[in-house]
């Protein structure tokens, strides 16, 4: 079974509130897989649970071969939250340094991944005096410290320039090819077109799982934006008849 | 637990403080300036200011620590850096011993430039020696550290955790016996007074400026302050989860 992250009947109730239901889904090994959906489907909170953050209602998650939280996962997977969580009173480097030290990454790594991340120019400064997008990709740079096997990414590319954008993207596939996962989350279904399979989450429940071409084989429509239309107007049909 | 991690916790903590130069002049300045003023307040009643002046040197930092700890500890829950340490290979005490460290040695810094000058320039006395002051000064910073820690799971706003200092630790130094003997007090006030922390961390402090021997009840008092920092520190780490609800 080539899966890293295999969840079976997942549901997550918070205040009282269904926020995922019934969702099973896999994530192949070495993919680059997108989790798209409007914002409130409950990516975000599907990606807490992947990672351990979020305590789940029903269901189970299998992450690299054992349950979701699990202490030995920690140092294998690569966690970006979409609100970028970093210190804003240290800058670039010393944010870095705190974390190469906390995942066992060797001072050399904190020079790769500014340079992956385009920061290299920005290293000295204070990370609270960074734009947005800055402070995102200094975010995103301490989860690739340690290299890890399995990189799970709320809304990475939201605000940056489309040229550093593509080469993030660039960077996401060279992960996977050396064997990396990388799941990633965004609402744009440009981005979409990036990634070797799509998880279409709509209110807490999986739409489809599917590659692109297959979605677009199945709706009949070319643009992938039309495709989740189509397959959402799909949905509400069967369900009125 | 991994002591590279402790110390790169703490290291960090302490680079966070250096960036914030101003943070530091108010930690090192504040309490001198304080003195001074009850030395000009108690002009003239020298034994007076002999009564306050001392005890305050060692309880300035727990006050300080308590503020500085719950305000930081709600920063890392209100900005994700604590989910993702929580997500990392981040031991729980790996993180409070961090900022421990850290605060401690801002303590240490801050005793130090209180004693010099309360038992330097103010001619204060401290029969037991500075040091000892000192030290207590740092014991009662890492209870302060304790117990901010704790309540900083109750506060959701910056606004809310600066009023646990005057809800919990303004009563605890009214009662704690520097203003008011506690054997003058009221029988019920006596037992509220025994039952708070301070109580035990002022009469450390009182005893270790006063003559006579330090005997007994001086080593109950520190006993008093070290296990209820544990206890308080163990129900901080209760509050850090690595999944919530």
């Amino acid at each position: 079974m080539n899966s890293a992250i295999v969840t079976e009947h997942l549901v997550v109730v918070r205040g009282g509130r269904p926020i995922l239901r019934d969702v099973s889904l896999q994530v192949a090994t070495g993919s680059v897989t997108g989790l798209l959906g409007p914002s409130g489907s409950g990516k975000t909170t599907l990606m807490r649970a992947i990672v351990g953050a979020q305590r789940i209602s029903g269901g189970s998650i299998t992450v690299l071969g054992r349950p979701a939280g699990d202490r030995v996962l920690r140092s294998q997977i690569g966690y970006v939250t979409q609100a970028p969580s970093v210190y804003g009173d240290l800058s670039v480097t010393e944010n870095l340094r705190y974390f190469a030290r906390i995942v066992d990454a060797g001072d050399e790594r904190i020079a790769a991944v500014l340079t992956t991340v385009g920061l290299d120019r920005h290293a000295q400064r204070l990370v609270a005096t960074l734009s947005g997008g800055e402070r995102a990709r200094v975010s995103l740079a301490t989860a690739l410290l340690h290299e890890p096997p399995l990189l799970i990414l709320d809304e990475p590319t939201v605000g940056l320039d489309p040229l550093l954008r593509e080469e993030l993207w660039a960077t996401f596939h060279d992960v996977a090819h050396q064997g990396g996962t990388l799941l990633i989350s965004s609402h744009s279904m440009e981005e979409a077109e990036e990634c070797d399979a799509l998880l279409l989450l709509r209110e807490g429940a999986l739409l489809a799982a599917d590659t692109p071409d297959g979605l677009r084989a199945r709706t009949g429509e070319h643009d992938l934006g039309r495709a989740f239309v189509r397959l959402v107007t799909d949905q509400q049909r069967a369900a009125a008849a | 637990m991994s002591a590279r991690r402790t110390l790169a916790t703490a290291g960090r903590v302490l680079r966070q403080i250096r960036h914030d130069p101003r943070t530091i002049a108010l930690v090192l300045v504040v309490p001198p300036l304080l003195l001074a003023l009850m030395d000009a307040l108690l002009d003239g009643r020298p034994q007076a200011f002999q009564h306050v002046g001392p005890p305050l040197v060692g309880l300035f930092p727990f006050i300080v620590m308590f503020l500085v700890t719950s305000i930081a500890m709600l920063r890392e829950r209100t900005t994700g850096t604590l989910e993702r340490l929580m997500t990392l290979p981040l031991a729980k005490l790996d993180l409070l011993a961090g900022y421990g460290l850290a605060f401690g040695v801002l303590a240490c810094a801050q005793a130090t430039v209180a004693a010099a000058v309360a038992f330097g320039l103010l001619g204060l006395d401290a029969s037991h020696g500075v040091l000892l002051v000192t030290v207590l000064a740092v014991a009662n910073a890492l209870l302060g550290m304790a117990l901010g820690l704790f309540v900083s799971a109750f506060a959701r706003t910056e606004f809310q955790a600066v009023q646990f200092m005057p809800a919990l630790v303004m009563p605890q130094l009214l009662v704690c016996g520097l203003f008011v003997e506690r054997s003058q007090m009221a029988d019920w006030l006596q037992s509220v007074s025994q039952a708070l922390p301070l109580t035990y961390a002022y009469d450390a402090l009182a005893r270790a400026v006063s003559p006579g021997q330090l005997g007994a009840d001086f080593a109950f008092d520190v006993v008093v302050v070290v296990v209820v920092a544990v206890l308080a520190l163990a129900l901080g780490a209760a509050t850090l989860r690595r999944s919530t609800a």
